[in-house]
């Protein structure tokens, strides 16, 4: 039932005239149907590690089903501050500068609402999250989208920015490794990108959610390059390295007076994030490299195995050098990519999602995700072979 | 360890194409790679992890531990490699702790792992005690878990 127009009326605007995710629209097609080969899945299809799964139960036990600090648990946030600072390079002070939060969702919904006034614009790069938009929005800021190109890697360059900043603008967000496009940003591009953040005064707020998974070679984050840490904050969370995606589990690490702004919206609202959860994450943080290092192997496996597959029947793909997404284009088909997702999805039962749910510049392109089973990729490369050859 | 063997290791029936595919090789390569580990002993063979539980068979396996005295020259392989010959024993491991040896031993029945234990293995020469266990069920073999459903949870389209 539809809500009839008057209540309509009355839901705020910055939600009413906000369309719903793509995603979604797709997976209600998807899950009416069956035998589907679906690569379009945004969450690793390996089990939260036995240790980290085990442990919880034991925290059960024990009785962590209480409420935590509202920034998480001390000692969560010391494992994290420290393993920031491995792993990212920079260092953050666990008593006030770190934040658990309820994924990166919530995390980038509050530094947002922290930090912008009505009318203050939001630099991002597109074809982005599916949520990121709709977030900036929803924190009455404005959004301006910095379209990335297949053929510069799905890059951000300063010259892109540059072209779009003005005085209003106080914010710039960042996600690379990205999804959907699996391109990442080498030191040097981030060297440039920082210069540009420094020299507008903006506050950078930088999703690195896909940190870990690099295939080529190791990933740079922007809060570890000169004068960048006083002007960023930091996300991350345990949903991809640790294929912890139900737990909802994220972190926020910045200045700490970002991190007191942030704390407050995330005091009054959601007080804290799940007692079982942050269990978990300590767990995951005192044994991380393992189950991480054989995870990634896996995905350069498959990486290597769709790029060639795609090579061999003729679509085009840049390289996906992070994350676990490819982003093919199919451009030369002439088809919406919507129009090209359906027919896929009838005519061979496999599912992708079309790249406009990540923007309107995502339009010629598809993202297939690789993370699911060898033996899935293969029979879905075949069946995509079958189905381009037909076009 | 080698990404080549650790794919065979997890699947030994990976087509070679695919594996050249995973690993961005050429396929010749993979090929050569293959034949060269196989010459040289390190791959020793490729088997199938079988459920047995699901196959009534008339098989009975037994874990053994030995104590066994070394020998002056040889040490403890002389005798772990006599013992290893016996087609009855399908796994054998030199250990530290309690005793030396480890062995898996498999018969069509109690007693003739029984007897394999009391007329073959027991009066070998250097064997000082041995202690046999048998199994009730198999959990897990060669990392696979045997009675567990593999179902994929995720929604079939997510962000």
């Amino acid at each position: 039932m539809s809500a009839s127009p008057s209540l309509r009326n009355r839901i705020a605007l910055q939600v009413r005239d906000i369309p719903r995710s793509g995603i979604r629209d797709f997976f209600d097609i998807v899950s009416t149907m069956k035998d589907v080969i679906s690569l379009g899945i945004g969450e690793p299809d390996f089990d939260t590690p036995w240790h980290v799964r085990e442990s919880t139960v034991f925290s059960l036990e024990r009785g962590a089903t209480h409420y935590t600090s509202n920034l998480g648990y001390l000692e969560l946030r010391k494992a994290l501050s420290k393993y920031v600072s491995k792993m990212f390079g920079a260092e953050y002070n666990p008593d006030s500068e770190v934040l658990v939060t309820v994924g990166v969702s919530e995390a980038l919904d509050i530094a947002l609402r922290a930090l912008i006034n009505p009318g203050d614009e939001v630099l991002f790069h597109e074809p982005c999250y599916v949520s990121y938009r709709a977030t900036i929005l929803f924190a009455h800021g404005v959004p301006l989208a910095v379209e990335t190109k297949a053929e510069n890697g799905f890059r951000l360059t300063r010259a892109m920015l540059e072209a779009k900043v003005t005085l209003k603008t106080k914010v710039l967000m960042l996600n690379f490794p990205n999804n959907p496009t699996g391109g990442v940003m080498s030191r040097q591009d981030l060297e440039d990108i920082a210069a540009f953040a420094r020299e507008r005064d903006l506050i950078v707020i930088t999703d690195e959610i896909y940190g870990e998974l690099t295939y080529d070679a190791p990933h740079t984050s922007i809060v570890s390059l000169p004068g960048m840490k006083e002007r960023t904050i930091f996300l991350h969370g345990f949903s991809k390295a640790w294929a912890m995606t139900g737990f909802r589990l994220g972190y926020a690490c910045g200045p700490a007076e970002l991190i007191e702004a942030m704390m407050k919206i995330h005091q009054y609202t959601m007080l804290c994030a799940s007692s079982l959860a942050q269990k978990a994450a300590i767990e995951a943080l005192t044994r991380p490299e393992v189950d991480v290092g054989e995870m990634v192997a896996e995905y350069r496996r498959r990486r290597n195995y769709i790029a060639s597959a795609f090579a061999e029947m003729g679509l085009e793909c840049h390289r996906p050098l992070g994350a676990f997404y490819a982003f093919p284009s199919v451009a030369k088909f002439k088809l919406p990519a919507k129009e090209f997702a359906m027919r896929l999805l009838h005519e061979e039962r496999v599912a992708v999602v079309p790249g406009t749910a990540f923007g309107d510049c995502g339009e010629g392109f598809v993202r297939c995700a690789y993370a699911t089973s060898l033996d899935n990729i293969k029979e879905a490369m075949v069946r995509l072979k079958r189905f381009v050859g037909k076009l | 360890m080698d990404e080549l063997l650790k794919i065979l290791e997890g699947n030994a029936l990976e087509s070679r194409a695919t594996i050249a595919k995973m690993l961005n090789l050429p396929l010749a390569e993979v090929d050569q790679r293959i034949a060269d580990y196989e010459k040289r002993g390190v791959i020793r063979g490729y088997q199938t992890i079988l459920n047995e539980d699901q196959l009534d068979l008339d098989k009975t396996t037994a874990v053994i531990e030995v104590k066994v005295t070394p020998q002056r020259e040889g040490g403890f392989n002389t005798i772990a490699e006599r013992i290893s010959r016996f087609p009855e024993v399908r796994s054998a491991y030199l250990m530290s702790g309690g005793y030396d040896l480890l062995l898996f031993v498999e018969g069509r029945n109690l007693r003739q792992v029984a007897a394999f234990v009391s007329e073959r293995l027991a009066p070998l020469e250097g064997v000082v005690s041995t202690s046999t266990h048998f199994m009730l069920k198999t959990y897990k073999r060669l990392g696979v878990l045997m009675h567990s459903e593999q179902t994929d949870e995720r929604l079939t389209v997510s962000p």
